[in-house]
């Protein structure tokens, strides 16, 4: 029974993860750009709530309307302002401008808050559950969870899909030079790309501070949750990343059974494995749609 | 849908000079192209016609000289602003969007483009295969296909000025006349048209105006019937003296 | 074909005046627990073992192209491997080469992995490499599992004499980086790597074989940094997972070098020395100072591309090391430089 359970645990584990990984996803789309920042981002998210709730006496659950947008704008601020300029000197500079904004926006959390942990209280949608049978139920807000990370994908296939400016993204993503020529300016495509990464990002941390509890150093391992993720499910491909987050939700849970350790080494395990495997991930596309 | 008393050629080139590095790709190159004709640049490999091309798209910035688009400079201007000004370049290799579908790219040239007569039921019309296979990636199409889905996609963003840069590379001869026998139609609806050609003789042909570069720089200019086979022999490879008579041209 | 051409030459000046000037260096280096208080030492210390770092990271990515942002996995395997050989007897300052040897066997297989990748998707799974050696040393009762355990062997020793040692151990393997580095750079396989430095499909396509030499590349550069953990776990006589797993030695190491300039043998060694400059001098700051240098680093790194070493050599034609090579003019006696293309 408790594998069961850890298998269904798992899926919705695997929700927050997905959050983590379609922003990387989509930004390695269009620019071919990883952001080793971006765990670090979606904290920031998590601080910023917290720091909000109080002054503005919204319900935590709501507080998403007010910090997305705030991350939307900053995603696409930094892309124009350091990512962008950073790009010219190719893609390696940005990788590591990406860290080093990690490495500062870790240490900055880090003189604000302390390294305490913080965690946002959603009253009754974080305490109860779904009882399914007597040994499983599940929370509410991991339904939650999964349901915003299936939605955010559905969301961002479509944009591109159907939209106008979800093809000059892919335009752009096809090859920029291209785009001008359209009459695109990839640079504000870029931003947009990136402002729509921050913010599905600033809502991973939000679930996360809600789900668990956020420290300033808890990024870099749901980077890299998010990163495996993306990789098992095969570069570009969203759909993917969706399978991705949701295989290494369930080895975390399955490998919870074992022991402690084993729950957060699982993962990576069957990360490397499917490296090894089958390192063009599962779903694996050349380029987004 | 032009008036008559426009005093100035559509397109002005002055002194265009563009560096890649160290090296100089154009060198002090000037022309003048007039509203409704066909302007080709001329000449072999490396003389810089494909880098003449993307200067006036704006992906070039030139380090001395200027463009003018109907008496105004454009020089600065960066290239995606060019589209809404009037300018659209085919480029070299088509550059299609490759995870686009064949709809998609031809809706990609209304993006930034102008209001005119190039509609998608039109070039439907003047590509009667398109239709049916408007839902396939552009990748999947042939050379020739592609070229058109290419030229269909810079029509229509309704320009001014179209350049097209080595149309007939990579394609069947046949291809290329039928492309090339659709111009006339588009100077009739104002259009205007700079395109780069190896093939001295179709330049011939179709154009009111020849240029050839080589190196970088002029070696000559003017009507297509003005000058002798082995004189645009000569400046297109550069020899002083041409000593053979060539059949080819 | 008798005329001259000209001569080629590694520098301006020969290879005998660093010789003569490094030897000094070394012997008023080696000289220093006797002239000099401990508490300085102990930031030499911080600085060699900060220099090595450096020093690896920046032949990994600035001529191999490798940015890993996982090297902390090898200054892992290095401060474990002197932890494990204490715990049987082994008087850990032998134990250091034995880390270093280990450091490029753990590589090896690591490599075959890490290899199928390339940019960013390389640099995140070398984190996932040092997070996964994180995860399972800490599974290890036996060598303290998540809470650490303290070197055995050393406590005994008087606290000067180990501060001495322990100081020369560090002196000895960040020469040992930098001879390493400057001999290969000037081998055969340094004059691939500088190609691919400058275009890697370009090298590749004149016969380099791009995968050989980065994976050697890889091997030193584990190897290297295992030696800095090795001497991590002996400088402060313990050793724990969280802390020599930690990424921040690799935010240190890249820091490092982009404010120095990467892509050159003296970056680094300027780099690290302003590091440790810096963080004397903001300790009191706390995180601030991770703040300060990751910003000028970030700074450098977009609108500086050759960091302090770059701008200085770019007004001179100053190289301390040898590695490139000079192109002299027969007709002209004195030693101006004619083509300085370093190749």
């Amino acid at each position: 029974m408790s594998w069961i359970n850890a298998l269904i645990q798992g899926i919705f584990l695997g929700g927050l993860f997905v959050l983590f990984a379609a922003g990387l996803s989509l930004l390695f789309g269009v620019m071919e750009v990883i952001n080793l920042a971006h765990g670090d981002i979606a904290v920031a998210g998590g601080y910023l709530a917290v720091v909000l709730i109080p002054i503005l006496h919204i319900p935590a659950i709501w507080i998403f309307i007010v910090v997305v947008p705030v991350f939307v704008v900053i995603g696409y601020l930094v892309q124009r302002l350091l990512f962008q300029p950073s790009l010219k000197s190719g893609s390696l500079t940005t990788l590591l401008v990406t860290f080093g904004l990690s490495v500062i926006i870790e240490n900055l959390l880090l003189e604000g808050f302390s390294a305490n942990s913080h965690s946002l209280s959603i009253g009754r949608l974080g305490s109860g559950a779904f009882r399914i049978t007597s040994q499983l139920s599940i929370s509410y807000l991991s339904v939650v969870i999964l349901f915003v990370a299936i939605a955010t994908i559905v969301l961002i296939q479509l944009g591109l899909s159907r939209t106008k400016t979800g093809r000059i993204i892919r335009a752009v993503a096809d090859d920029r030079e291209a785009a001008q020529l359209i009459g695109a300016d990839y640079k504000h495509v870029f931003g947009i790309a990136a402002g729509v990464a921050f913010g599905t990002v600033a809502l991973a941390g939000l679930a996360l501070s809600m789900y668990s509890q956020i420290t300033p150093s808890a990024g870099p391992t749901y980077l890299i949750y998010g990163f495996e993720a993306v990789v098992i499910g095969g570069l570009g491909s969203l759909w993917g990343t969706l399978a991705g987050g949701i295989v290494l939700g369930v080895a975390a849970t399955i490998g919870l059974v074992a022991s402690a350790n084993f729950g957060a080494l699982a993962p990576h395990l069957v990360f490397l494995a499917i490296l090894a495997i089958r390192p063009q991930g599962f779903f694996p596309k050349k380029a987004l749609a | 849908m032009m008036s008559g008393d426009r005093v100035r050629p559509l397109l002005e080139v002055e002194d265009l000079t563009v560096n890649y590095g160290q090296l100089t790709a154009l060198d002090g190159v000037s022309f003048t192209v007039e509203e409704s004709s066909i302007f080709a640049v001329i000449g072999a490999n490396g003389a810089g016609k494909s880098t003449l091309m993307r200067t006036v798209a704006g992906l070039h910035k030139p380090v001395r000289g200027r463009i003018l688009l109907e008496g105004i400079d454009i020089t600065s201007v960066p290239a995606h602003l060019r589209v809404e000004k009037g300018i659209a370049l085919v480029p070299e290799g088509r550059r299609l969007f490759s995870s686009l579908s064949v709809e998609e790219n031809l809706l990609t040239g209304f993006y930034r483009g102008r209001k005119g007569p190039w509609t998608l039921s039109r070039i439907y019309e003047m590509f009667p295969w398109m239709p049916s296979r408007r839902t396939q990636r552009a990748s999947l199409l042939s050379g020739g296909e592609q070229q058109a889905v290419a030229i269909s996609r810079a029509l229509l963003a309704n320009p001014k000025l179209l350049l097209i840069d080595e149309l007939s590379l990579g394609l069947a001869p046949i291809v290329v006349r039928s492309i090339y026998s659709s111009f006339s139609s588009l100077l009739e609806s104002g259009l205007t048209i700079l395109l780069v050609e190896q093939d001295v003789s179709q330049a011939r042909s179709i154009a009111s105006h020849i240029h050839c570069l080589l190196e970088g720089r002029t070696t000559l200019f003017g009507g297509p019937r003005d000058f002798s086979a082995a004189e645009i022999e000569a400046a297109y490879f550069g020899i002083a003296e041409p000593n053979l008579e060539l059949g080819t041209l | 074909m008798s005329r001259n051409l000209g001569t080629v030459s590694r520098s301006q000046y020969s290879g005998y005046y660093l010789g003569v000037v490094g030897s000094v260096a070394v012997v008023v280096l080696a000289a220093l627990p006797y002239l000099v208080a401990q508490g300085f030492t102990n930031i030499l210390i911080n600085l060699f073992i900060l220099l090595t770092l450096a020093n690896m990271w920046n032949v990994l990515a600035g001529y191999g192209g490798l940015v890993s942002v996982g090297q902390q996995a090898f200054i892992g395997v290095g401060a474990y491997t002197v932890l494990l050989m204490a715990q049987h007897g082994v008087e850990p300052f032998l134990a250091i080469p034995v880390a270093m040897v280990m450091g490029a066997v753990f590589a090896v297989p690591v490599s075959w992995f890490l290899f199928r990748l390339t940019g960013g998707y390389f640099a995140i799974a070398t984190w996932v490499v040092a997070v996964i050696a994180g995860i399972v040393i800490t599974g290890v009762p036996s060598l303290g599992g998540g809470t650490g355990a303290s070197l055995p062997g050393l406590h005994l020793m008087n606290s000067v004499l180990l501060g001495a040692l322990t100081y020369w151990a560090s002196l000895a393997v960040v020469l040992a980086s930098l001879v390493g580095v400057y001999l290969l750079l000037r081998s055969r396989l340094g004059l691939a790597l500088t190609a691919v430095r400058d275009n890697e499909i370009g090298a590749r396509s004149v016969g380099v074989k791009v995968t050989r030499a980065k994976r050697v590349v890889y091997l030193i550069s584990a190897s290297g940094c295992a030696g800095a953990g090795a001497l991590i776990a002996i400088s402060q006589l313990n050793v724990q997972a969280a802390n020599v797993f930690n990424i921040q030695w690799t935010a240190y190491m890249i820091f490092a070098v982009l404010i120095g300039g990467i892509g050159s043998i003296e970056g680094p060694i300027i780099g690290a020395v302003v590091f440790i400059v810096l963080q004397q001098s903001l300790a009191r700051f706390n995180a601030w100072y991770l703040v300060i240098v990751g910003a000028v680093a970030m700074i450098i790194a977009i609108w500086a591309r050759g960091g302090i070493w770059g701008i200085w050599a770019n007004r001179s034609s100053t190289k301390l090391f040898p590695v490139g090579y000079f192109l002299r003019k027969p007709s002209e006696k004195k030693s101006s430089v004619l083509a300085k293309t370093e190749y």
